[in-house]
């Protein structure tokens, strides 16, 4: 076992954990107010660890037996892992076994993702420590939030709410500044959206099936007209959450 | 919901997350060439974040007046490139003090 690059990997996800104990404070309050209790809010945190993914999911576990709109809701919002994870496996050193990536590979987030991408091997050790914080930061920042829940005031609550709404935000505006395709591709999606919200019939379906349409009608016309030409367009485009 | 569904839930969320990050990683060889489907792959974490905020954001706080306030904060935080921290903050602060000046003030 190689501690020095352990040690080296936690601090790397100190900020990450951080970050991730506020955000994932409000998810702990979201979750609660949409009717879960704290230990469901936990356990959906522990085994998920995904903003969008669960927000998605929270709005859907609503509804009675939508079992095949939460599928479609989790590949259509996860998908990008996928892209994250072939990515990242280019770059891991020959200290992964299989085993380690079969485990390992349950902990790619876009801000994991992200600094590891940075290295210029990358190591398990390493990897396994910058996972520990940020989970660690995940799990109880849920738990917080879940438990804090009825304890904070109305107004207060009502203020946390776009907490998360305002961090996709934050991770869109930059992007669609540097890039084209992501501006045309995020307006796409917004229209999508609000002509799904607003418009009589349309406004009955669900939520998670409407943002999979929207997301794969704007993405579908995005790579059509603009396509990337670059190696590996995840070094020009950052992805963070 | 009963427990029993939260579970059939909580199952589909992880196993489905779970794959999609584990599979690729595991058992990746070779790197993604079809321009269509890289392209794909690129944008659609934006276009899956701008359609979960708009419009629903507007309608998360109890009054769009205060969100559209959190909104506006946020967007000219973010063209700054203030970390997320900051501008989820900033925007809860913007949201807060809007519902207090509703509330109390006007």
């Amino acid at each position: 076992m190689n501690t020095a690059l352990l040690k080296k990997g936690i601090s790397a996800g100190l900020p990450i954990g951080l970050g991730y104990l506020s955000v994932s404070f409000t998810f702990g309050i979201m979750a609660t107010s949409a009717g879960l209790s704290w230990w469901q809010a936990l356990l959906i945190s522990m085994l998920n660890l995904t903003s969008a993914g669960q927000l998605a999911g929270i709005n859907i576990m609503i509804h009675p037996m939508q079992y095949i709109e939460m599928l479609i809701a989790q590949l259509t919002i996860n998908i990008r892992y996928s892209f994250m994870s072939v990515s990242l496996s280019q770059k891991t050193d020959d200290s992964f076994k299989m085993n380690d990536r079969w485990i390992l590979g349950g902990f790619v987030t876009d801000e994991i993702f992200g600094v590891a991408i940075t290295e210029d091997k990358v190591n398990k050790y390493f990897f396994a420590g910058l996972t520990i914080l940020p989970y660690i930061g995940w799990a109880s920042g849920t738990l917080i939030g879940a438990l804090l829940g009825n304890v904070l005031p109305d107004i207060v609550l009502n203020s946390l709410n776009i907490a998360l709404y305002a961090m996709f935000i934050a991770i869109v505006i930059p992007e669609a500044k540097k890039s084209v395709a992501i501006t045309v591709v995020s307006l796409i999606a917004v229209g999508l959206s609000c002509m799904f919200y607003f418009v009589p019939m349309l406004s009955n379906i669900s939520s998670g099936i409407t943002i999979c349409i929207c997301a794969i009608v704007a993405t579908g016309i995005g790579a059509i007209l603009f396509p990337i030409k670059e190696d590996d367009p995840l070094e020009t485009v950052e992805t963070k959450e | 919901m009963d427990n029993i569904q939260f579970f059939i839930y909580l199952a589909i969320m992880a196993i489905s997350t779970y794959l999609i990050r584990a599979i690729p990683f595991a058992l990746a060889s070779r790197k993604i060439e079809n321009t269509f489907i890289k392209s794909f792959l690129c944008y659609i974490p934006y276009a899956v974040l701008a359609a979960m905020t708009f419009p629903a954001v507007f309608y998360a706080t109890k009054n769009p007046v205060s969100a559209t306030v959190g909104v506006i904060i946020a967007f000219i935080l973010a063209l700054f490139k203030r970390g997320l921290m900051t501008v989820a903050v900033a925007a809860c602060a913007g949201v807060f003090i809007t519902e207090i000046v509703l509330r109390y003030i006007l």
